[in-house]
């Protein structure tokens, strides 16, 4: 019962809750800075999340993790993000939900779900952190749904650092995290994709002026009758200006 | 048999309180809220005022008023009368709220929303079937959300007794409960639609195309008029209350001692007027949405109940 755990033990459940909050924000949230900042403030809590786990269970490697996720997911990530979008000129656009309730109780469902999953391991579990498992994992899932049902760029890169942070997370509540050193890796590739994702939206930006994704689906040649205009001022291959 | 008729007592008096000050906290929203819009405010008993004036004057029925029409009114008021005996205000174990839980709250508040929109319907003209029609949607939107919020409650204190849930409460000390939160979110949203309040409805306006409930009661005058506005802010203050007793019962009376009752009534005091200011401040840094906006609020409220629930089954009852 959460009556007998002491106070930090309820801080841990209380933050992981929120955690899991930021996460059903973002899925309503329509609009891309604010999508940023939300994601921002779930690496903060995400890191509270982990600050209190170390003192709780005597970790000291996870306040290295801690201010790895400050770092990098709450100030560098949203930091470039921000930079990007304000570059493409896209801060204020926003992109609208076909069934924005709908979408809600999905990722309702999906806590059901995890719940239910992760109940095997939390009868094994003796940690004090173990009822926080099914809500690490709904934060991978719906990180997911978010990737699934938004059409934008961005939304889905969020989408995917998100279910990154439920990865840590739950590393973090189910075994007191993951051995630094491939921490340390996770976060190195997390940056590096991160920048990837920048040249990856320029880019798209270039060849198709929108950062709407399912425009990748589709043909120039099945659905425009004309050729796009680059297509022809383009010189033949294999002619070096 | 005697200290039952004690508390009996004290159930009744706290009932009359409920009534007797419920224009207070309207009057109390309404100065703090000219006052943070830099307008001249009203004293705080500007309400009671109204209420006078409203109870003296003639009324203006209309021809076609059907009975139901002219005994609305009394239901309304009648159902708040109710609601608000069942409240813990100053005390709790009051024997009121072991004849009536926190759904049969519910069923009050609807009792009286449902028959509020046949008086609006009953008239004929058109003002009074938009209103009911919009009134209806809100609430069958809010109502479920109310629900959750008040089973998360439940849940944790094992009953849907008013009384013993907020002496459960008061008795645990302070848990931190992510259930608790969220249930407070949700049940805040859901009150603020469901007591007309900016951003689901203006309680201000006048003005037809945007009224939700002023425009179910438009045809009302004199002492029905005053009746029903009561009745509303009754509503307002039993919404206040409840937030107040589930998730702040710190300084309750547990007891019907004067020293209990009298530090009680002073903390409740306090913590309605940081309410109404809370209120207050939520309402002036927002607008009031379009209509169509509105199921996406009360969407938004009943995730966060339902969260409530699944926290309080995920994270609290361990397994």
């Amino acid at each position: 019962m959460l009556a007998e755990l002491s106070l930090f033990s309820q801080a841990i459940i209380l933050f992981a809750a929120l955690v899991l909050l930021t996460s059903f924000i973002m899925l309503g949230q329509t609009r891309t800075m604010p999508l940023i900042f939300t994601f921002a403030w779930q690496g903060l809590l995400l890191a509270v999340v982990t600050v209190l786990v170390a003192h709780v269970s005597k970790h000291p490697h996870l306040y290295v993790s801690a201010a790895l996720t400050v770092g990098l997911k709450v100030v560098l990530i949203p930091w470039l993000l921000h930079r990007l979008s304000v570059q493409l000129n896209m801060q204020y656009d926003s992109e609208e939900l076909a069934h924005p309730s709908l979408l809600l109780l999905g990722g309702a469902a999906l806590v059901i779900f995890s719940y239910y999953v992760s109940l095997p391991i939390v009868h094994l579990s003796g940690l004090a952190t173990r009822n926080t498992i099914a809500v690490s994992i709904a934060v991978e899932l719906i990180g997911m749904l978010l990737m699934i049902v938004r059409r934008t760029a961005v939304a889905q890169v969020i989408g995917f650092m998100s279910m990154e942070n439920g990865l840590f997370f739950s590393a973090v509540v189910s075994t007191y995290g993951m051995p630094l050193i491939v921490e340390l890796g996770v976060a190195f590739d997390v940056l590096v994709a991160a920048i990837l994702f920048g040249v990856f939206f320029i880019h798209l930006r270039d060849s198709l002026d929108s950062l709407d994704v399912n425009r990748l689906n589709r043909l120039s040649e099945a659905d425009d009758a004309v050729p796009l205009p680059e297509t022809i001022s383009a010189p033949p291959t294999g002619t070096h200006s | 048999m005697d200290s039952q008729l004690i508390a009996w007592a004290h159930a009744a008096l706290q009932a009359l309180l409920f009534v007797a000050a419920a224009p207070l906290l309207t009057g109390w929203v309404n100065r703090v809220k000219c006052h943070l819009q830099n307008r001249a405010a009203a004293p705080v008993w500007q309400p009671y005022r109204d209420l006078a004036k409203l109870l003296r004057k003639r009324m203006v029925l209309a021809e076609n008023a059907s009975w139901l029409f002219r005994d609305v009114p009394y239901i309304v008021f009648g159902a708040m009368l109710l609601a608000a005996a069942v409240v813990p205000l100053v005390a709790v174990r009051l024997p009121t709220a072991a004849i009536a839980d926190v759904i049969v709250l519910v069923g009050f508040f609807a009792l009286a929303r449902f028959f509020t929109a046949l008086a609006g319907l009953d008239i004929g003209t058109a003002f009074g079937g938009m209103g009911a029609s919009r009134e209806m949607m809100v609430s069958a939107l809010a109502e479920p959300a109310m629900l959750m919020a008040v089973f998360t409650l439940s849940m944790t204190a094992a009953t849907t007794n008013l009384s013993i849930a907020t002496e459960y409460i008061l008795q645990a000390g302070l848990v931190l409960r992510p259930s608790f939160l969220f249930a407070l979110l949700g049940l805040a949203m859901v009150a603020v639609a469901e007591c007309s309040r900016i951003p689901v409805d203006n309680p201000a306006t006048h003005l037809e195309l945007t009224m939700l409930h002023e425009a179910m009661i438009l045809e009302y005058s004199g002492r029905y008029l005053a009746l029903i506005e009561w009745a509303s802010q009754i509503k307002l203050m039993i919404y206040a209350v409840l937030i107040v007793d589930f998730f702040f019962p710190w300084g309750i009376a547990r007891d019907f001692s004067a020293a209990a009752l009298a530090i009680s009534a002073v903390a409740v005091t306090a913590k309605l007027m940081l309410l109404g200011v809370v209120l207050v401040a939520w309402e002036t840094v927002l607008a009031k949405k379009r209509l169509f906006r509105v199921p996406q609020f009360l969407g938004y409220a009943f995730l966060l109940s339902l969260l409530g629930v699944l926290s309080h089954v995920v994270l609290e009852t361990g397994g």
